[in-house]
């Protein structure tokens, strides 16, 4: 039997049917929220529904080639396409315009590209297969410093040459892989409580996290007293490093962040009533939801977004078009779609027997997490404003590419789990 | 992987997944199921009700003789924002007929948001107002030329005649106070101001209508909303028939000019007004549109007081006319019988002298036939002391109560309540409290309040009341009140005097007395069995008020009228020849006695009345 033939047998074509219901229910609604009265037909190429089915069928194309390759590639050049990719990553604010603030775009020719879209399967691929050489085993931070750097130079470049924090942001999907492998579940807790006190410290003051660090430290010591000596100046240090945290929010909210994302924060935290300016994109996006009650006023007929109430509405915003015209209805439909498609994902990543496949799928499931999390989080009020795009759903041709090589090089990889065995 | 210590951590990072999605779901439900304001927000937001004005009704005459229609105007609207950089200034002044100079000033006035406070780029400015068809036709032509530059329709008031105005009323913008009473009205809307168009403005008006458009982010308008499923077509306006006769109206006004007064016809049988005229009084056309507020205020500060509506609103003694109830209400109180006779001493008579000179003794006929003032102060005195004055002025104060209910039944005192005149004055018959008040409980006696024998004094009574009298008297007993809407079953009260009719009959005949041997005979046609009552009104503002009511034919009458003509002198002189001529125009469809009409309608009597 053909390898091709057995390939294609061996695909999830579960994880491919999700994937292409929720591209294709992105697809028409990127039509409803560009819909205006002028209107030309679904697949006319100048419009941006007609666009992102050019990019869905590019990126299944992609997709193909992909499967078509050899998955031993994936593993053995893992290293070199991540030095390339940070090759690119460096020279593109050097050859990038600035659009809205941001250096991540480069123009060939007549399409506008973003690397950064694609360096998020690259460094899983690297971070995959440094975590997987033989005889690595994650057992204390020293394990962890390599991945981190592979995480951190990527996220470093998007962040500071590129401004695209949004992008940058979701390298810290990472830290799920990682914590399947062994991290302490200690760092996950950590990084909550600092956004908590972040919060408590911005919106309130310093008093009540400082007695409640106290409190909460002297607990802890206390408890494991006994236990060793390393463990009780471990929690010290981390008391220490918490109160100079909280210390240090108020300048950092000041200082560090750039005006529009402190005006964003203090949005969602309701320090700032601001609905015709700051606030405008979350409150335009509530009222076209919440207007749309429980099933929705019905496709292409959403006043709100066909008159462009909510801006950027086709990409980072269009959950509100599925909010405005699905309703209630098809909007928990939709997220229960993309639940059922990364919980495949993981249940993919824990049948992988070698573990290059398994933390690459697990990067890939975390991934689509977090754009997930942060992309509803935003529409909803729940997260600031954080521009990043809904997988396979926000218009966009880098994206949907970028996307699309993360999952299908996964479905390759899990592919090869089962001909291996034959 | 084998020993694979952290297996279960799959089901965390599993439940991460399904936490997180939860959470969104929650939020879903309680943005869109629990949180009913955001559908009324997305819809201030995105649709703008636009109203869509009805024509408003029009207004006939008893004959079917239109009265009121509307005319359209137009308004050119610009909106800035749709004009453009080559837009064709010159091409577009040229259509118009105005200078570039011209146009860049009116664009100034409309974009200085001190003087405009409405103004947007978005929205459509009113560039000109109230153009006629003419002037818009060679713009509505080359309309396509000019982007942003629309061409609106609206109504104005419009009449046939130039007559009627306090009847008719006009129509202005609505004031705040309207707004907050009646959520139909928005700012800038129309409403009936007063008259008629006031009165039946909920009928005149019909029901706006709405055309529900969307409106995008920018505030620009982007059609009609679901294919325009929530509009709502505009009601036209009831049309109404009045109970006018514009030919008789006209000729009221005709005999008024130059001279301050009111004339009142009405059908005895009915109530209905055929003609009411106040003079001094205007155009209609004067407060229709643009130059309707300067034009109020113009005639709002008229020393002549044109505004009021002296046939409803201005209150006379009565004088003589009043001579006719007075019969009425002795013959039905038994002060007096059809015989009774009493002296006249003519200019000599104590306590009032009589102003005729005629034969003494005098009966009722006689007394109404020559007005006599003695005979009438005789009769009320009897009437008042009839039971004599008792030790506390009861028995006498008694009988004055039930002579004012007996005056009260015949519409006087008070506004007529199944009417639909909306400015009425009530006139006044003096209540027992008032002269207690005066002259104290026993102060006062038949001779205190002499003066209301003959209609002089502290009775007042409106023009509108008089006519009612009459008609009254020629119903022999009962009355409709006087109402102005041909079609309105609402008005059609009866009202029932306690009254005998033999007595009515005995003062009718009086009447016909007087306009064959009495003070009315120069005014009288031989082919109309007229019949009247003169008077003429003493008062402290110059010469006495000329009054004059009656009635023909006096079998079956058609028509009652009242005509007071202030400081005029005689009502003999210049109240009964209006009456007169009141009566032939209408019972022979036109005036034969020419001659008589000109002259009368040519003097002057108040220089200061325009014609307006």
């Amino acid at each position: 039997m053909s390898r091709n033939g057995s390939v294609l047998r061996h695909i999830d074509w579960l994880t491919v049917c999700m994937f292409l219901a929720i591209a294709l229910f992105g697809w028409i609604n990127i039509y409803g929220a560009s819909y205006t009265y002028e209107q030309t037909g679904i697949f006319d190429f100048s419009n941006r529904a007609g666009k992102q089915f050019i990019w869905l069928l590019g990126g299944l194309t992609l997709g193909g080639v992909i499967m078509l390759l050899d998955h031993k590639m994936y593993d053995m050049l893992a290293y070199l396409f991540y030095a390339i990719m940070i090759l690119l990553l460096l020279i593109t604010p050097l050859l990038a315009h600035n659009v809205k603030g941001s250096y991540s775009w480069i123009n060939l020719g007549p399409i506008a590209f973003q690397p950064a879209e694609f360096a998020k399967c690259l460094t899983a691929l690297a971070v995959a297969k440094y975590m997987s050489h033989y005889g690595y085993r994650l057992r204390t931070w020293r394990d962890l410093l390599i991945p981190l750097a592979l995480i951190g130079i990527p996220m470093f470049i998007i962040m500071v040459l590129q401004q695209e924090t949004g992008s940058a942001l979701v390298f810290l999907s990472f830290l799920l892989p990682f914590y399947r492998q062994g991290m302490s579940g200690l760092v996950l807790l950590a990084g909550v409580l600092a956004v908590a006190v972040f919060i408590v410290v911005i919106k309130f003051s310093i008093l009540p996290v400082a007695i409640f660090l106290v409190v909460l430290f002297a607990i802890l010591i206390w408890r494991t007293w006994r236990i060793n000596r390393i463990y009780r100046w471990a929690l010290v240090v981390m008391f220490m490093v918490y109160m100079a945290f909280s210390a240090m929010c108020n300048f950092a909210f000041t200082k560090v962040l750039q005006p529009h994302q402190r005006t964003r924060i203090e949005v969602l935290l309701g320090m700032k009533n601001d609905p015709t300016g700051a606030g405008y994109n979350v409150n335009q996006a509530r009222i076209a939801i919440g207007s749309g009650r429980f099933f929705g006023k019905g496709y292409l007929q959403g006043t709100q977004t066909k008159l462009r109430f909510v801006p950027e509405q086709d990409t980072d915003f269009i959950f509100c078009t599925v909010g405005e015209e699905w309703g209630f209805f098809g909007s928990t439909l939709l997220l229960l779609l993309y639940t059922a498609f990364i919980l495949r994902l993981i249940y993919i990543a824990e049948r992988q027997r070698d573990t290059f496949s398994q933390i690459y799928c697990y990067s890939v499931a975390s991934i689509f997490l977090f754009h997930l999390t942060i992309n509803i989080g935003m529409v909803l009020g729940l997260l600031p404003v954080i521009g990043i795009p809904l997988p396979f759903f926000s218009y966009g041709g880098s994206s949907m590419w970028g996307f699309c090589l993360l999952l299908f090089i996964a479905l390759r990889l899990d592919a090869a789990r089962v001909e291996k065995w034959h | 992987m084998l020993n694979d210590h952290y297996y279960n951590r799959r089901l965390v990072i599993g439940g991460i997944v399904v936490g997180v999605v939860l959470v969104f779901i929650v939020k879903l439900f309680s943005l869109q199921i629990l949180d009913q304001s955001t559908k009324e927000k997305a819809d201030s937001n995105a649709l703008v009700r636009q109203a869509v004005y009805p024509s408003r009704g029009l207004i006939f005459d008893r004959n079917g003789k239109l009265l009121v229609f509307n005319q359209p105007i137009y308004d050119v609207t610009i909106t800035m924002r749709e004009m453009g950089k080559d837009f064709d200034t010159i091409g577009f002044c040229k259509v118009l007929g105005l200078t570039v100079e011209e146009f860049d000033e009116r664009i100034a006035v409309i974009s200085n948001r001190k003087k405009n406070l409405g103004f947007s780029r978005l929205t459509p400015q009113i560039f000109l107002s109230q153009l006629s068809r003419a002037d818009v036709a060679a713009l509505q032509e080359s309309l396509y030329h000019f982007s942003g530059v629309a061409i609106q329709k609206r109504t104005l008031r419009d009449y046939t005649y130039d007559a009627a105005a306090h009847i008719l009323g006009s129509v202005g913008e609505v004031n705040t106070r309207d707004i907050e009473c009646d959520a139909y009205y928005q700012s800038g809307d129309y409403s009936g101001r007063d008259g008629l168009e006031k009165m039946y403005e909920k009928q005149l008006r019909g029901e706006k209508g709405v055309n529900v458009l969307m409106r995008d982010a920018r505030g620009r308008l982007q059609g009609s909303y679901h294919d325009g499923e929530l509009d709502k077509p505009a009601i036209a306006g009831t049309d109404m028939t009045i109970t006018i006769d514009i030919q008789l109206q006209l000729l009221a006004e005709k005999l008024l000019q130059g001279k301050v007064g009111s004339v009142v016809a009405l059908e005895p049988s009915t109530g209905e007004i055929l003609a009411m005229a106040s003079s001094p009084t205007w155009n209609p056309q004067r407060l229709v549109g643009k130059a309707r507020s300067a034009n109020y205020m113009e005639l709002l500060n008229d020393p002549t007081k044109p505004l009021m509506n002296r046939a409803t609103q201005a209150t006379y003694s009565p004088g003589s006319t009043f001579k006719l109830l007075q019969s009425l209400v002795c013959l039905h109180q038994k002060a007096i019988t059809p015989n009774t006779l009493y002296e006249c001493n003519g200019p000599d008579s104590s306590p009032i002298k009589c102003t005729h000179h005629h034969g003494s003794p005098v009966d009722i006929l006689s007394a109404i036939e020559q007005s006599c003032n003695p005979y009438f102060w005789c009769a009320f005195r009897d009437l008042l002391q009839k039971d004599g004055y008792g030790t506390d002025n009861a028995p006498f104060r008694q009988r004055y109560e039930s002579w004012r209910n007996d005056i009260l039944q015949f519409g006087f005192g008070d506004r007529f309540e199944y009417s639909d005149i909306a400015e009425q004055s009530t006139g006044s018959i003096p209540s027992v409290k008032l002269y207690d008040k005066l002259y104290g409980k026993k102060g006062w006696k038949a001779i205190t309040i002499r003066s209301l024998s003959i209609g002089q004094g502290e009775i007042l009574v409106t023009p509108l009341q008089l006519a009612n009298e009459a008609a009254t008297i020629a119903n022999e007993g009962y009355f409709i009140a006087p109402h102005l809407n041909k079609n309105d079953s609402m008005l059609t009260h009866r009202y029932e005097t306690t009254i005998e009719q033999r007595y009515f009959a005995l003062v009718k005949e009086g009447m016909s007395r007087v306009m064959t041997e009495g003070t009315g005979r120069w005014h009288a046609i031989d082919s109309l069995h007229m019949c009247g009552k003169t008077g003429t009104v003493e008062n402290a503002h110059g010469r006495d008020h000329a009054i004059f009511i009656g009635f023909a034919p006096k079998e079956n009458p058609q028509i009652a009228v009242a005509v007071v003509i202030e400081n005029a002198g005689f009502g003999a002189t210049w109240a009964a020849p209006v009456a007169s001529l009141m009566m032939e125009q209408y019972l022979l469809g036109e005036v034969k006695r020419v001659q008589k009409m000109e002259d009368y309608s040519q003097q002057v009597l108040n220089e200061d009345v325009q014609e307006r």
